[in-house]
């Protein structure tokens, strides 16, 4: 037995460390001013597959839509023990909103083949949509379980494949049966993403796509098994007017740059009145309840 | 996400001052790869891997070490009415972790599983490491035990142990002392018995204070030759945990209490014979103790660098008398002290680690390539028999100054926080707490003098630090601090003089204070050649020399002072002994 999981990361600006930099004059965000990162989210859906690999055995698969830089994710994917990294850059795919790149990605995982799981994190820090996994799951024609915590149980019988997941509702949790191929969002609260596996990172370190590497470059890491696949639209198949621009209807109508004002602290006697004051002052203003 | 490789600006400046091609040249020499699928391209590319390899081990021990450290320290592991033990489910987690980024095989060639590191990486790691937790160093730092196997075991029992100690599958214990056997190991008692009829080998007896003892490896220290009472009738023997070794007693220490400290009981318990009979003390453990003390000495790097840091940040944000009192000169010299006592054992520490590697290295290729030419494997024995003796110098310096260190700054630390420190509400009473055992084990301190006080009367000391002297600075103020040097090495010479023609008492009386200012001269040194490339390091240079080279003056005067009532007047001085309550 085992199971083949496709993992989709992405690599995005560090939201949590913003600087007044972050956003430019237009209101966009200003990428070249946060460091990127790996989405935190994803690498709880990537430890999710991985551990399925460790109990079950198959493979692990991931894909990532971005610049050449994004290649940066895939490593660490490999570092971790991802079986196969594949970058999915093309200039045409830009601008690309939720469901243009749920489109895209969903193209790409066709492209794979051959899968019974596909984990997405809950969502992006850049974006915090929550939408891709979800969409992804819907243009493959396949269940989705969204807020996945627990893998509890994955099997193969007559009838095929399914799992069982736990996952959290938001006050409480379900446990669900599902038939696979599935798709499943993954919440950081469901494992502890493994650290970087030494031997890995001497293996892969140089491991890079074509657009980050000169020809000459390209063909010595490809002797060496370093080569990872790079692939276009026309790779996956995608009809171009779905992608990129023309494939995206959200419109940015405006982006507002808020500047906390408040600064300091209030200090609150630790006593009934004061404790009791301080839940008075949240429900008026709306924090609580 | 904290990186305690990453954050740390004195440990990656090692990579500027030290020779690391140099290191990693020998270190892959007929190095043992199998078929590995992460050897490095070229030297480059192996130095690169270092620094990634120690940005995995900063990562690891800031975010799980480190956060499971109060807890650990607080719960301890748990003795099973069966003789087991149940590591704590976070030093587990620590174990998992470790084996997860493949850093328990960090020294081991390649074609078993490990990462070919050199000790110098390795001992950087376990400072890294021991910042975290400096518990868990006894776990990680225990990958000596795997390097004494890889060194004297057959191939078979190579074939059998070392990728599940690289996969992290195993963990193993060095089992030595005895209830009366502590310092002077020539006394183990526990038998190990031949037994024709099966061809195997079989211990009995009693081990106590066993760091890990509850290991799945064992590397028991045995008397083979009953008929020989000193450390020649003992041999080393391997075995595998079993229900003939169980755990009687799991000692209740003042620190390090994520470490299991186990008594232990064999009962006919069947064990393999590594290498030769008779040469477990008088080789095999002298050699991994070797190992241990600088594992030791960077664990007290570790140690004093956690405890610097929190008593450091306290002192920026404790605010008393109108500011924070850090602006308070007393308080700013415990800092200053504190941090140029860290860097000076670092660079002891780390530069004996590269001598380590060297003879290590040199002797590996003398006795395991068969290929190498007579002229080439000739040099390389002379330069073994030399670099031993400066190890065997340098080592036990290490041991003795880092971890005396880590006491004094961890102690210092305490103060900085004053009252706060006292309390169980820092980290500061733990790092106290953990640091006392640094001095103790491994060798106290008096017996790392005894060990490093050979090379000081023998010359060692002298010639080493002459060809250090050759080196020139066209900075006039580093000349003026070399002049220094120069000038503290003579007192030394003075003082060995002395003392040889003393007595040998004598001698064994003074020599803390000979081998204090023999570390200082060498340290000196240290801190010069890194002066000459780094601005900031000749600061710390020159607040180190005068801090210390009064103190090698006073040393000085007290050795040709002659004193010796510690030994002449002793019963006189100290009185009759206690009576009991």
């Amino acid at each position: 037995m085992g199971f083949h999981s496709i993992v989709c990361v992405k690599q995005v600006p560090d939201t949590a460390n913003i600087t007044s930099e972050a956003m430019t004059p237009e209101g966009t965000v200003n990428r070249g001013a946060l460091p990127a990162i790996f989405n935190p989210e994803d690498l709880h859906a990537l430890e999710t597959a991985l551990e399925v690999r460790d109990r079950f055995g198959g493979t692990v698969t991931v894909v990532s839509m971005g610049p050449p830089k994004a290649a940066e994710v895939l490593r660490a994917c490999l570092f971790r023990g991802a079986d196969r990294a594949i970058l999915l850059t093309d200039r045409r795919a830009a601008a690309s909103d939720t469901l243009a790149t749920s489109y895209i990605l969903s193209q790409a995982i066709r492209t794979i083949g051959n899968y019974d799981l596909v984990f997405c994190g809950r969502q992006a820090i850049d974006g915090d949509t929550a939408q891709t996994g979800p969409q992804i799951a819907e243009k493959l024609d396949i269940p989705q379980v969204t807020y996945l915590e627990e893998m509890v149980e994955l099997q193969e019988c007559s009838q095929g494949k399914k799992a069982k997941i736990r996952r959290n509702t938001g006050n409480g949790w379900e446990l669900v049966e599902v038939r696979l191929p599935a798709l499943m969002t993954v919440l950081e609260t469901a494992n502890e993403p493994r650290p970087l596996a030494a031997k890995k990172v001497l293996r892969y370190k140089h491991a890079s796509v074509p657009a980050e590497v000169d020809e000459a470059k390209a063909e010595a890491l490809k002797e060496r098994g370093l080569l990872l696949e790079q692939w276009t639209l026309e790779d996956i198949g995608a009809e171009l007017d779905r992608c990129g621009f023309a494939g995206s209807p959200t419109k940015v109508f405006r982006v507002e740059s808020i500047v906390l004002t408040k600064e300091g602290f209030t200090s609150v006697e630790p006593t009934e009145a004061g404790i009791a004051g301080l839940i008075q002052e949240l429900i008026s203003d709306r924090t609580l309840g | 996400m904290g990186n305690f490789y990453l954050d740390n600006d004195d440990i990656p400046f090692y990579f500027d001052v030290m020779d690391m091609r140099g290191l990693a040249e020998i270190q892959e020499e007929y190095a043992q790869n199998g078929d590995a699928d992460y050897v490095p391209q070229d030297l480059d590319d192996c130095v690169d891997s270092y620094r990634r390899v120690l940005e995995i081990v900063g990562q690891i021990s800031a975010e799980t070490l480190a956060k499971n450290a109060e807890q650990v320290d607080e719960e301890g592991n748990t003795l099973n009415a069966d003789g087991t033990v149940t590591l704590h489910p976070l030093v587990r987690e620590n174990l998992d972790r470790m084996a997860q980024a493949d850093l328990m095989g960090f020294t081991l060639p390649r074609r078993y599983g490990g990462l070919n590191c050199p000790t110098l990486i390795y001992t950087m790691a376990t400072e890294i490491v021991s910042r975290g937790d400096v518990s868990f160093m006894n776990m990680f730092g225990l990958q000596g035990i795997a390097e004494t196997i890889n060194a004297f075991a057959s191939q078979e029992i190579k074939d059998e142990t070392l990728s599940r100690f690289s996969s992290g599958e195993v963990t193993g214990a060095m089992v030595l002392t005895e209830p009366d056997a502590g310092s002077d190991l020539q006394a183990v008692r526990l038998r190990a018995d031949y037994d024709e009829v099966t061809g195997q080998w079989y211990l009995n007896g009693v081990k106590r204070f066993i760091t890990n003892g509850c290991g799945e490896i064992l590397l028991t220290l045995a008397r083979s030759e009953h008929e020989i009472e000193d450390g020649r009738g003992l041999s080393l023997f391997i075995s595998e945990r079993n229900e003939c070794v169980k755990v009687r007693h799991l000692e209740h220490k003042l620190g390090i209490h994520g470490s299991p400290t186990c008594e232990l009981v064999f009962t006919n318990c069947p064990a393999k014979l590594i290498g030769d009979r008779q040469r477990g003390l008088i080789t095999y453990v002298m050699a991994l103790m070797n190992g241990a003390r600088l594992g030791i000495a960077a664990q007290s790097l570790g140690v004093a660098e956690a405890a610097f840091r929190l008593a450091r940040t306290y002192a920026h944000s404790r605010c008393q008398f109108g500011g924070p009192i850090e602006n308070l000169p007393p308080v700013a010299e415990l800092l200053t002290d504190s941090r140029v006592s860290i860097e000076a054992a670092r660079a002891l520490a780390y530069e004996t680690a590269a001598v380590c590697d060297r003879e290590n290295n040199a002797l590996r290729l003398t006795e395991t390539v068969a290929e190498l030419p007579k002229e080439r494997s000739k040099e390389l024995k002379q330069l073994t028999r030399q670099l031993k003796r400066l190890n065997a110098m340098l080592t036990p310096m290490s041991k003795y100054y880092a971890s005396e260190m880590c006491n004094k700054v961890a102690y210092d630390a305490i103060q900085v926080l004053g009252g706060s420190g006292y309390m169980k509400d820092y980290a500061a009473e733990r790092y106290a707490r953990d640091a006392r055992i640094t001095n103790i084990y491994e060798g106290t301190s008096q017996l790392q003098v005894v060990a490093a006080i050979k090379g000081i009367t023998s010359g060692v000391f002298q010639s080493y630090v002459e060809e250090m002297e050759k080196r020139t600075f066209d900075d006039a103020e580093l000349e003026t601090c070399k002049a220094q040097l120069v000038a503290a090495r003579e007192k030394v010479a003075e003082a060995v003089a002395f003392v040889k023609a003393a007595s040998v008492t004598y001698t064994d009386l003074s020599a803390r204070r000979l081998v204090d200012m023999a570390v200082s001269v060498i340290i000196g040194h240290f801190l010069l050649k890194q002066a000459a490339i780094c601005g900031r390091k000749k600061t710390v240079l020159q607040y180190f020399l005068a801090r210390e080279m009064p103190m090698v003056e006073k040393n000085r005067q007290q050795i040709l002072a002659g004193n010796q009532l510690a030994v002449d007047a002793y019963l006189e001085i100290v009185g009759e002994v206690p009576m009991a309550e």
